[in-house]
């Protein structure tokens, strides 16, 4: 009986091809932008968070402007930071931009940064070859650097840099490693926040690029947590030290925790996603009007036969489930063609903005329920109608 | 005769239009016996259709009882009253009535679908019924390549293929020529005299003595006649 009902509902569908077509236009437009916004937000959101994640996990971030008594932290306040808990480490950085050289070659504008031991710590896989700067570099105050490929190409093309001697604003320093492709990466979009475009990066331990500077304090610090969970507590920890160290002035620092960053920019793309969504469940609302208004008008057309239907001996559940079917097949239709056109249309979009193109499937299933939905809520009312035709007025009508 | 399949005790049908209430049927006191073949015969206006509607339990009465089969007809709901529809009674209206879009076999299918007959039997006794009348050659041709007699022959077998108690026709001939007119109501004797329970309603004297009794209606009143007077 399902069967039948079935095969009738598909073939007063395919009897009117143009206006099915139509009918289905407002649900494919629907689910089309539903699915398009969808995939391509959520690939987007973790392109981004992905990009995010590896710049700034667990890292809190302290920026030093200072007071006109006090220009930046001194050894002792780095100190003091560094033996508060839940810290695995701390990086002071100090940046500057100066040359370069090896006897008879000279690069400008290379960056030179500062760290400590613990800036390489993190992360092992920053090293593509040599080593990085360790704490005894930092206690012996060694006079050695890490350089990225940038750099490496420019001074020593083809030659294995390790153990080589370059001058960096006047002073000799040994190169000891080389960072690894990939994680130049993350430091050319650092210095890219920065706003600098350098011809390479040398990395050496900061005490030695204070030296360089002639400088007596740190302006930037690198925090690295151990326990994520804790950030706010170690945050305000840190800021009561910071307090202390600028005697309470206003504006002497800022303390940018990259993981509540990451966290405010999920919420903020998840609003979004549920805006658009919303937008575009207008269009679904209207698709779904379309299918009511096409179902109503097939009742009236097909008064006489519903009439017959019910002579014959349909049972009005039966009428109701028969247009009741026809209204969800419709949506159903609509809503698989709109999830194909829309995978085809993010995967293009992916395509242009070269971010890779992944199927989402909650947008498929979110499509297909809306849909089901849809063709339910809207065919309801028409098939009601139907049900309760009285078999005489029907059959009189023609 | 036989047993009395259908007997109807002052059935009366009225009808609210507007503030007014019209009464179709005065209490109309009507027996069929198995194997009779009775026409309704009335001009228009004179209550046939609302009478025939209340045979084919299309529509209640108002008041008075209707025993068909021997079961009380007018206590039944909509649900039931379809399936008496389905197994008891075989319509044959004046335009036939065909789905357009189906073909012959499966017009004939369409009842069988709604009692519930599965597929393969569905297929063998719509194949049957267009045997009956005369249309094995037509079976998968669609109303609109059929004449008028054809879609009317069609629309008999459909109206036989639940084997029903009673075959209901309204106007059959209305909308034929003569000549097709009469090849149908030779169908009609035909299964007649096979022993098939036929009402016939219609307003045409010349039709309705095709049939071996007659009941006049006029006014919502019935009263019995001859198929030889008038």
């Amino acid at each position: 009986m399902l069967k039948e009902s079935l095969r009738m509902s598909w073939q007063n569908i395919c009897a009117n091809k143009m206006r099915t077509f139509l009918t289905m236009l407002g649900i494919i437009i629907g689910v089309t932008a539903i699915i398009a916004l969808i995939t391509t937000v959520e690939g987007a959101t973790g392109e981004i968070t992905s990009q995010f994640a590896a710049l700034g996990a667990g890292k809190v971030s302290v920026s030093v402007t200072g007071t006109p008594l006090k220009r930046g932290l001194s050894q002792t306040d780095v100190d003091r930071i560094a033996a508060l808990d839940n810290l695995s480490g701390v990086d002071p950085t100090v940046n500057l931009t100066t040359y370069a050289a090896i006897p008879g070659l000279m690069v400008e504008d290379v960056s030179v940064e500062g760290r400590s031991a613990a800036y390489f710590a993190v992360d092992s896989s920053m090293i593509g070859s040599g080593r990085g700067l360790t704490l005894m570099d930092m206690d012996r105050h060694s006079r050695v650097c890490v350089i990225d490929s940038d750099l490496r190409t420019a001074l020593f093309p083809g030659e294995n840099p390790i153990g080589k001697e370059i001058i960096l604003h006047g002073h000799t320093f040994t190169v000891v490693g080389l960072t690894a492709d990939d994680s130049s990466d993350v430091m050319s979009a650092m210095s890219a926040m920065y706003g600098a475009e350098t011809n390479g990066t040398a990395i050496i331990p900061y005490e030695a690029a204070l030296r360089l500077t002639g400088a007596q304090s740190v302006n930037s610090l690198t925090l690295y947590l151990s326990d994520t969970d804790l950030a706010d507590e170690t945050i305000a920890e840190v800021e009561e030290v910071l307090n202390a160290a600028f005697n309470y002035r206003d504006g002497a620092y800022r303390v940018i925790n990259l993981d509540s960053l990451l966290e405010t920019m999920s919420t903020i793309t998840g609003m979004m996603t549920t805006m658009l969504v919303g937008i575009a469940s207008i269009a679904l609302l209207v698709g779904g009007i379309g299918i009511m208004n096409m179902m109503l008008v097939s009742v009236s057309e097909r008064t006489t036969e519903i009439g017959l239907r019910k002579a014959l001996g349909a049972r009005p559940r039966l009428i109701q489930i028969q247009f009741l079917m026809e209204s969800v097949m419709l949506s159903l239709m609509g809503g698989f063609i709109g999830i194909v056109i829309g995978n085809v249309l993010s995967a293009v979009i992916a395509y242009f903005i070269d971010m890779t193109f992944a199927m989402s499937p909650g947008a498929i299933m979110l499509a297909f329920g809306f849909s089901a939905s849809v063709g339910i809520l809207f065919g309801w009312a028409p098939a009601r109608k139907a049900s309760r035709l009285n078999p005489i007025d029907a059959l009189r009508s023609m | 005769m036989s047993d009395v399949i259908l007997s109807m005790r002052g059935i009366v049908k009225q009808y609210r239009m507007g503030d007014e209430l019209q009464t179709v049927l005065r209490g109309i006191d009507l027996d069929v016996s198995e194997g009779e073949f009775v026409a309704v015969l009335g001009p228009s206006g004179s209550g046939k259709s609302t009478l025939m509607n209340i045979i084919g339990c299309l529509d209640t009465p108002t008041k008075g009882s209707y025993i068909l089969h021997g079961r009380d007809m007018s206590a039944l709901d909509e649900d039931e009253l379809s399936k008496v529809r389905s197994r008891e009674i075989g319509f044959i209206f004046q335009s036939f009535q065909l789905l357009p879009r189906q073909d012959a076999m499966q017009n004939v299918e369409l009842p069988l679908i709604y009692s519930g007959v599965p597929a393969r039997e569905r297929t063998k006794r719509a194949r049957q019924m267009l045997e009956r009348v005369s249309l094995h050659d037509k079976l998968h041709h669609y109303p609109n390549q059929l004449s008028g007699g054809q879609q009317q022959r069609v629309a008999i077998a459909r109206a036989l293929a639940n084997n029903p108690t009673i075959l209901l026709a309204d106007e059959p001939t209305g909308a034929l020529d003569q000549a097709t007119g009469h090849q149908v109501m030779n169908l009609f004797h035909d299964l007649n005299e096979e022993g098939r329970t036929i009402i016939m309603i219609t307003h045409d004297i010349g039709i309705a003595r095709h049939a071996k009794r007659i009941v006049r209606i006029l006014d919502g009143n019935l009263t019995e006649g001859v198929a030889e007077d008038a």
